[in-house]
């Protein structure tokens, strides 16, 4: 039961953030490269062997794995009883983040060295990722809410200086802001909810408040505000929270944006990590949500709910393949979101946290393998938009077979790794909410045909005249590649129903083909429909001219089918749906955005009339207004 | 009372015989000599910041007027530190040419004022909090117009002397309503006779006002942007700091020993300046491109936070808000560091001209980041403690409406901050301030800032040392 190693996973990040962001200059470039990596590469296996200690050396206490202190340190002591602690908390959730965002932390850095080579800035960008790695392990291993908020913001603040890494791109900077706005301003809310939450129950501590002693709670009973209790003010306002950091419809308006920064970054704070923090805080705080706050939880299971439907529909639609993957992260982060909101406690009635988790760490994987594979063509065709593609597999063999498994796992082909997690997802949505179950199961559909639309137009259909032969990204790029596209395959061979799971007692699971089998149909649909419009889409005239002879009636029949398919998905689907979805997301959310801001310019140009420089005024305005204090003051009250 | 018993005044004391020999070296010094007063004021300047550390009893002098507590102690140390950095920044902008021969003065009346706000934090009585309050002031418009050639400052000098003593006598006339119902002026009488009484409220609504003419809140805050902004930039950052620290200080002190009884009267006065305070000074910072009167409303705005503090009315709130105040003289002076470096080289004060500052100067550009940062109140420098403590007060009090409004403002001024840092690091200019040297005075105050502004946050024990010498209403 020693675990005092595990301080180093924070401290050596934050070393080589120090390192590089301060003498980095003075070296060459690849040197602050290398001790980025090494050091992460350290504390990669230092993960690996504190999971490898929790989960199979120590295991389990009494029938459950147990919430291990691994250290702690009084740090404020705010009223007597409210404490502030700052320590490491080790418990299945926040181990299985540790191994989550090591391993793709050290991908990235590894795939860095080959993308971000000769760049300008390199040694900032490599301080800037340590910062960033160093903010998001201090936030999941966190013991309190406070600790965890002070990560939070951090978090925040890297990826805000990782997305504006290309300073002098406008649009770059722009969604930077962006970005840091809209997750400030859904902050606010997590903010006054850990307040209330705190003042209610007088503490801050996880360990407590997740722990099976309910009677901290007891100050909250009866106390209502609008017509909803109180707790289920602070879980929602912390929900706002992680809203925010998850992108949920409808403050998810900064991710898109976010895919100006360096495609590396991409991978791992707007894939792979960052973006699930919101999903790893209310499986943090599941049983505050579930015994005091179940309306909360509903709420979260339709915000999830609807989020993956709307993203997968916009996903359909775009060209910019860095966009099209946001909004699968999106739509994938919401099926985690909504897992976690229908699941129940303990035992298989907790199948949708186990889920939830489960789906979390194989989405960091091979979503961190998507972008990365888009890196790599980007980095060897230098567009991101689709219609500069096609016909790529034979320049680029590597990243185009490791897509291609990618997108075969996001698909839910089986025997992948997110086949056995979107499986369980959508057990529990049919046990708990048949409708989200609905919705989840053509979501399914459409990832499917998305994900191959994009595989298809990049790596078949017709071959753009390129200004340079293709060539295969450098061995630092697709060694990442490989081992990321191992970890797609098998991550789901994980027992995750014996490790992680809601009251962290294992509890048998077992695959229900009920389910399994029209999921996986669906997805092969999708993949097919995908097939036929767009990996032959540009033979299609060739082969009319072929067939006009005896094969006439089966040409006409296929492209029949073609004009159908057209007919529903682009008449139907983009133009009645995923069009207006869209509109509504640029103008009806964006605006309401922007309106605030315009409020805050246009009143405050208003005012300025007040601040006029004479004398006199201000004069008289400080003694009618001290007279009018005390009429205020001395006759009212 | 013996000769011992003075040790009570060590600080005051020691700032009074620094004034002499500073007068005293002003004349025995030739006129090329002139800036070796600048060391030697602040060495000697220094030592007094450091002696104040040292422990103190607890006590006090002439029949009660005088009072000494560790906590004010504390408070104390806190303006030292400040005017020990302010004089650090003023080292290359003293060394003018036109400068030379008041080089002294600035010594002595930066240091005057400190020897009122000393004695107005130690004020036993409504006499000596006051006579405290004008030594803190007159010197403060000479101050202002210290550059007496520049219009603006000699502008700037005019209005601070005519509206402080506007404020002045509306306090002095608040004062006498108070003395008049209660019939003594020592704080220990006239707290017993404090009742509901609409004379004693009218008295002390106007010593409000008068008190928040100092702190600068809304809407007594009109003669902030105009003095901020034709004062010398180092005036500048001490009144805004230094001045408003002291101001503070003594408000809560007085509202916390005087007013305990009538807290139902000053709780929604205080609610009502702070959320005008805290929304119309991030208004109006909204729209500023004079880096000095960005600075003015961003520290108005500050001083709303401040109010939630002194609400909380227990221990708790005063621990706060001294927290805060302590964070906030490190904080603030570090943006007028960079903004006094600037200034001082290329005479450059508006947010556009700092456009790309990143690229030629980057460390002065990350200390201004750092700063703003702080300002705004993001984790993990010591500015959010700062403020996350202040909400915390007023949420334990159970003013979620007004925590609410207070957090939304929070936010709202992120926008105004980070309009600096985007300037900084992200606009890109054809024309940028060029490389320059910072001198090395400059370089130590900006160190220190920047080593507060990381440190305060996580070293506990000073929360906890600021928590055991603070008192609130029992």
């Amino acid at each position: 039961m020693n675990y005092s190693l595990t301080i180093l996973i924070l401290l050596i990040p934050f070393a080589t953030f120090l390192f590089n962001g301060l003498v980095g200059m003075k070296f060459k470039p690849i040197v602050s490269g290398l001790i980025g990596t090494i050091g992460l590469g350290v504390i990669t296996l230092l993960a690996y062997l504190t999971a490898w200690q929790y989960f199979f050396v120590d295991g389990m206490v009494g029938g459950s794995f147990p919430k291990v202190i691994a250290m702690s340190m009084e740090w404020l002591r705010l009223t007597d009883a409210l404490r502030i602690q700052i320590g490491i908390l080790l418990d299945p959730i926040s181990v299985m983040m540790l191994v989550v965002i090591t391993t793709v932390s050290f991908m990235v850095h590894i795939y860095s060295l080959g993308y971000m080579k000769g760049e300008k800035g390199f040694e900032r960008f490599f301080s800037f990722l340590s910062l960033f790695s160093f903010s998001m392990l201090g936030l999941v291993i966190a013991t309190n809410i406070f600790q965890m908020y002070i990560f939070w913001e951090l978090v925040g603040v890297s990826s805000f200086l990782l997305i504006g890494f290309y300073y002098s791109k406008d649009s770059a900077v722009a969604a930077s802001k962006k970005a840091f706005i809209v997750t400030r301003f859904a902050d606010l809310g997590f903010l006054i909810g850990i307040l209330l939450l705190s003042y209610f129950t007088q503490t801050f501590d996880f360990k407590v408040l997740t722990g099976t002693d309910q009677s901290i709670f007891a100050q909250t009973a009866g106390v209502s505000f609008l017509g909803m209790s109180v707790m289920t003010w602070a879980a929602l306002l912390i929900f706002m929270g992680g809203a925010g950091k998850s992108a949920m419809f409808p403050l998810h308006i900064w991710l898109p944006d976010a895919m100006e920064g360096p495609t590396p970054v991409s991978a791992l704070i707007h894939a792979a990590t960052m973006v699930v923090a919101g999903v790893f805080l209310v499986a943090r705080m599941f049983p505050v949500f579930y015994f005091q706050a179940p309306d909360a939880l509903t709420v979260i299971s339709y915000v999830g709910g609807f989020t993956s439907l709307f993203a997968a529909a916009i996903a359909c639609t775009q060209y910019d393949i860095k966009r099209v993957l946001a909004f699968s992260t999106l739509s994938q982060i919401g099926y985690m979101m909504l897992a976690l909101g229908v699941s129940g406690y303990g035992g298989h009635e907790g199948v949708g946290y186990m889920a939830s988790m489960f789906h979390l760490f194989n989405h960091a994987m091979f979503k961190a393998l998507l972008f990365l594979g888009a890196g790599s063509i980007i980095h060897a065709v230098h567009s991101n938009v689709m219609q500069d593609m096609g016909g790529l597999r034979k320049y680029l063999p590597i990243t185009h077979i490791t897509f291609l498994i990618a997108c075969l796992t996001i698909a839910g082909v089986p025997f992948l790794s997110a086949f056995f997690s979107k499986d369980e997802i959508l057990v529990a949505a049919y046990e708990h909410n048949k409708l989200l179950f609905a919705v989840e199961f053509l979501v399914a559909g459409l990832t499917a045909f998305y994900m191959f639309r994009l595989y298809f137009n990049i790596f078949w259909g017709k071959e753009t005249h390129y200004h340079h032969t293709p060539h295969e990204s450098p061995k630092t790029m697709t060694i990442p590649l490989m081992i990321l596209a191992l970890g797609s395959v098998f991550a789901g061979y994980i027992p995750f129903s014996k490790l992680v799971t809601s009251d962290s007692m294992p509890f048998e699971s077992h695959m229900d083909f009920g389910i399994a089998i029209p999921s996986v149909l669906i997805g092969l649909t999708g993949i097919l429909i995908a097939w036929i419009l767009y990996k032959k889409e540009s033979k299609i005239p060739e082969r009319i001219s072929k067939s006009l002879g005896g094969f006439y009636q089966a040409v006409y029949h296929k492209f029949y089918i073609d004009e159908v398919y057209m007919f529903i998905t682009k008449k139907i689907i983009f133009n009645c749906i995923a069009r207006p979805v869209a509109w509504f997301d640029r103008h009806i959310v964006d605006g309401t955005m922007n309106g605030i801001g315009w409020i805050t310019v246009t009143s405050s140009r208003n005012i300025k009339g007040m601040q006029s420089g004479n004398l006199p005024q201000y004069g008289m305005v400080f003694v009618l207004s001290a007279i009018i204090l005390v009429l205020i003051f001395s006759f009212l009250i | 009372m013996d000769i011992a018993s003075f040790n009570l005044m060590r600080n005051e004391l020691i700032l009074v015989g620094i004034v002499l020999i500073l007068l005293i070296a002003e004349i025995f010094t030739k006129n090329e000599n002139k800036h070796k007063l600048i060391s030697m004021g602040t060495i000697l300047f220094g030592v007094a910041t450091l002696i104040n550390f040292l422990p103190l009893p607890e006590g006090q002098l002439f029949g009660g007027s005088f009072q000494t507590t560790r906590i004010t102690v504390f408070m104390k140390s806190i303006l030292n530190m400040g005017g020990f950095i302010v004089f650090l920044q003023s080292f290359t902008w003293l060394k003018r040419e036109e400068n030379n021969g008041k080089i002294g003065e600035f010594f002595i009346l930066i240091i005057s004022t400190l020897i009122g706000m000393n004695f107005m934090i130690s004020s036993g009585d409504f006499l000596m909090m006051y006579i405290g309050l004008e030594l803190a002031t007159i010197p403060m418009a000479a101050l202002a117009a210290y550059e007496k050639f520049s219009e603006k400052s000699a502008e700037a000098g005019i209005k601070l002397i005519l509206t402080s003593a506007l404020s002045s006598g509306i306090l002095l006339y608040g004062l006498s309503f108070i003395y008049g119902t209660t019939g003594s002026i020592y704080f220990a009488d006239v707290v017993s006779n404090v009742g509901n009484n609409s004379l004693q409220t009218f008295g002390f609504v106007f010593f409000v006002a008068g008190m928040a003419f100092k702190i600068s809140l809304v809407p007594f805050h009109l003669w902030t942007a105009d003095v901020y902004e034709g004062a010398p930039v180092n005036v500048t950052a001490y009144l805004s700091v230094v001045s408003k620290g002291a101001a503070v200080f003594i408000f809560m002190i007085i509202l916390y020993r005087v007013f305990s009884s009538i807290t139902a009267v000053w709780e929604p006065l205080l609610y009502t300046l702070a959320v005008a305070t805290m929304t119309i000074g991030n208004l109006f910072a909204l729209r500023q491109e004079n880096l000095k009167r960005f600075m003015a409303f961003s520290s108005i705005a500050q001083a709303g936070f401040i109010l939630l503090g002194i609400m909380q009315g227990g221990q708790l709130g005063m621990t706060t808000v001294v927290y805060f105040m302590l964070i906030y003289v490190f904080t603030n002076l570090a943006a007028f560091g960079v903004i006094s470096a600037i200034s001082e080289q290329t005479g450059k004060e508006n947010i556009s001209d700092y456009t790309s500052l990143y690229k030629t100067n980057p460390k002065l550009s990350l200390i201004l980041l750092l700063s703003m940062f702080s300002l705004a109140g993001i984790p993990p420098v010591a500015g959010f403690f700062g403020k996350f403590f202040l909400f915390t007060a007023a949420g334990a009090k159970g003013y979620y409406i007004l925590v609410l409004i207070a957090v939304l403002n929070a936010t709202v001024s992120l926008y105004y901050y980070l309009r600096v840092v985007k300037a900084m690091l992200i606009d890109k200019s054809d024309n940028p301030i060029a490389t320059f040297k910072t001198p090395w005075p400059m370089r130590i105050s900006l160190l220190i800032c920047v080593a507060g502004i990381f440190f305060i946050g996580f070293a506990s024990f000073i929360y906890q040392y600021i928590s055991n010498i603070s008192f609130g209403i029992n």
